[in-house]
């Protein structure tokens, strides 16, 4: 572990920041971050009464249980039986067929061969400037095995593992889905973080072997900074799934609405004959928030398939960008890709941008690439007006619909979730 | 229930209402007719609140008040229905959860509790009888991908689930066949008591056989030029505006 942790910093400092992406980025201070945030690092508060009431109120809008929020928002809180005893019967539950779901220093532990095996071999070290800076630095993160012929019974979620709470800017999740095994996996949190921490950079890698499929959710809500553009976290991924053996399918569906600057590409390389990638996504920007966000398919596999529906909602003076790479390896043929931008604008200080990168090796691929920008209606308002619906319950609802194909896509409770997000993270964002 | 006083209204600085006078009681039917550009769908644009319009003098009462200084969703929470002439379609949002919003942001106004998921169920399929509207139409969303007859059927859908107080028909007959026809004026003429009012604004005199008016007016070049009973009408599709403009 330390030797890879080392190569990863070696190679680190030999790298510049990357400045390809349409951001304003301002310069980080490398040294002055802190690299391991123990779990106290967060301030604590003796009662609800001393937090923020602006992140109160908006707890409350998000229907988060009150107990949930003392969590949440930093408050000392004794060790809720009911919550102890669900987690233990849950992972009961998983230990019995075998499924491994622990943090990721458990699982160096506990089960360090699948670690050593499967470690860097999505997201090498050598691959960004910030994975290199996550390989060498990283404090947690999740760890997800799922033996053969196994479906995963339930949703996997961080929020549910024990110790999950503040594991940190530099979280790692390796999740391996073995032959003819299936799993949902979800991470993040719908409710406000407001961290100390300015930069964080994580990494995710997952590996599908045949017949496997792994769909991974994601709702992002970090601090996106105030009204003016002061403060916010970077959140800066790398997320990437191969779908290693045939027939395997590996599913990203993220809904984006935190953060002051946002730069992720969940991406899949499609390996195997007959796999399948899927890329849905909702990024909402507002104020002074950036997004640099899109996917990657990168189709080696004969006959594989992939899908790309992608939904930016830009408002305020901020700015919005889709960059999507799909790629034919001259040896797969009967490759279909299927991609659709959409662009959304609220306001006229705000930017939405499209980069569709392709780069196509084989004829017998079928690419098929569909952008729209639009505008929410005068008209559209006025309708929804007209029937007694306010302006602002009236984005909301148009919102939603446009984001819909995406929510879809989302496990059941996180998408009603996420529907509120969306209204609340663009409130007073028309006047 | 309707009182309109010297209603100017502009756009753009340039003059559209030149002094509208008009009231509307409980249980009447109004017609207004008028040709192209005589300020019509203007006239349904102020009373609904759409803020293109300047009101640049004049008053308009609605049930005791002063409806001009009022938003167009309590104008429409109070009971003013307006039929489109040209329905907006709204990608993704279902009918049921439009409605259900529109249906509770009207009950707020009236302090009234939410209405509860199986109310609404049985709320939509009886209102569905009424105007004969296919049930299909209702599980899609807010008028994407409908025929222009079925926007104008869905727009008569929505005001039987809203129970209006007083109701403004634009051009509802426009670009509808003659079945369509029929079954939107039924379900109009089936939602129609003592206690509503009904503004319908057309071109032709063939929508006005289905939905008889108790006053027929002629707007023209912004102001009300003659009002009598339903017979004018007739006088109208006979002699047609050109009469009107002569006088």
């Amino acid at each position: 572990m330390l030797d890879f942790r080392l190569k990863a910093f070696r190679h680190w400092q030999k790298m510049k920041m990357p400045n390809w992406a349409h951001l304003d980025l301002p310069d980080i201070n490398f040294q002055d971050i802190i690299y391991y945030a123990a779990p106290k690092k967060k301030k604590q508060y003796e009662s609800l009464d001393e937090v923020d009431p602006e992140l109160i109120e908006t707890f409350n809008k998000l229907g988060i249980p009150l107990e949930e929020q003392k969590q949440l928002a930093g408050v000392a809180v004794d060790a809720v039986i009911d919550s102890v005893s669900v987690k233990t019967t849950f992972r009961e539950t998983l230990a019995e067929l075998g499924v491994i779901f622990c943090s990721f220093s458990e699982a160096v532990a506990e089960h360090p061969d699948l670690v050593k095996k499967y470690i860097g071999s999505v997201v090498p070290y050598t691959d960004n400037y910030f994975a290199a800076l996550n390989s060498a630095v990283f404090s947690d993160g999740s760890f997800c095995y799922i033996p053969k012929g196994v479906r995963c019974p339930m949703e996997l979620s961080t929020y549910f593992r024990i110790n999950a709470a503040n594991t940190g800017q530099f979280e790692r999740t390796l999740i391996v889905a073995e032959d003819d095994s299936y799993v949902s996996y979800l991470e993040g949190c719908t409710a406000p973080q407001r961290d100390e921490n300015q930069l964080h950079a994580a990494i995710v890698e997952i590996i599908a072997h045949d017949n496997a499929e792994v769909k991974y959710s994601t709702v992002q809500n970090w601090y996106p900074g105030d009204k003016n553009g002061i403060g916010g976290i970077y959140n800066f991924v790398t997320k990437r799934g191969i779908c290693k053996g045939d027939h395997s399918k590996i599913s990203w569906t993220q809904v984006e609405t935190g953060s002051a600057i946002t730069w992720k590409y969940p991406s899949t390389i499609l390996k195997g004959d007959n796999t399948t990638g899927e890329f849905y996504s909702v990024a909402v920007t507002n104020n002074f928030q950036q997004a640099d966000t899109g996917t990657k398919m990168i189709h080696i596999g004969k006959n594989s398939k992939s899908t790309i529906i992608s939904k930016g909602i830009s408002a305020g003076k901020s700015q919005n960008s889709y960059r999507g790479l799909v790629k034919v390896a001259r040896k797969a043929s009967g490759v279909r890709n299927f991609t659709q931008c959409d662009s959304l604008l609220l306001g006229d200080e705000c930017g939405a941008h499209t980069f569709p990168y392709l780069e196509v090796d084989n004829e017998s691929a079928i690419i098929e690439h569909e952008a729209t920008t639009s505008k929410i209606g005068e008209d559209q308002i006025f309708y929804c007006n007209q029937r007694g619906i306010d302006t602002e319950t009236a984005i909301g609802l148009i919102i939603n619909g446009y984001a819909k194909e995406v929510l879809n896509k989302l496990p059941m409770e996180f998408a009603v979730e996420a529907q509120k997000l969306l209204q609340i993270s663009l409130e007073g964002s028309v006047g | 229930m309707l009182k309109i006083s010297n209603l100017h209204a502009s756009i753009e600085g340039k003059e559209i209402l030149k002094g509208i006078d008009l009231t509307v009681k409980p249980g009447e039917v109004h017609a207004i007719m008028g040709p192209n550009g005589s300020g019509k769908s203007t006239l349904a644009s102020v009373l609904t609140g759409r803020d293109i319009f300047d009101v640049t003098e004049g008053k308009v009462e609605f049930q005791e008040e002063n409806l001009l200084d009022l938003s167009p969703e309590n104008r429409a929470r109070m009971g003013i229905f307006l039929s489109f002439q040209y329905p907006v379609e709204i990608p993704g949002v279902s009918m049921v959860n439009f409605m259900k919003t529109a249906i509770n942001e009207q009950r707020k106004h009236h302090n009234q509790e939410p209405i509860s998921a199986s109310d609404f169920l049985k709320l939509m399929r009886d209102r569905k009888e009424v105007v004969e509207i296919a049930s299909n139409l209702t599980n899609r969303s807010v008028n994407e991908g409908f025929s222009g007859g079925e926007k104008k059927k869905n727009e008569i859908f929505q005001m039987a689930m809203l129970d209006p107080k007083l109701a403004i028909l634009d051009e509802t007959d426009s670009g509808l066949d003659i079945d369509a026809l029929r079954i939107v004026a039924n379900g109009v003429n089936k939602l129609r008591n003592q206690h509503n009012a009904t503004i319908v604004i057309t071109h032709y005199q063939r929508l006005l056989e289905y939905i008889v008016p108790d006053f027929v007016h002629v707007l023209y070049k912004g102001r009300i030029v003659k009002s009598s009973g339903k017979e004018l009408a007739l006088e109208l599709e006979e002699k047609g505006y050109d009469w009107i403009k002569e006088q």
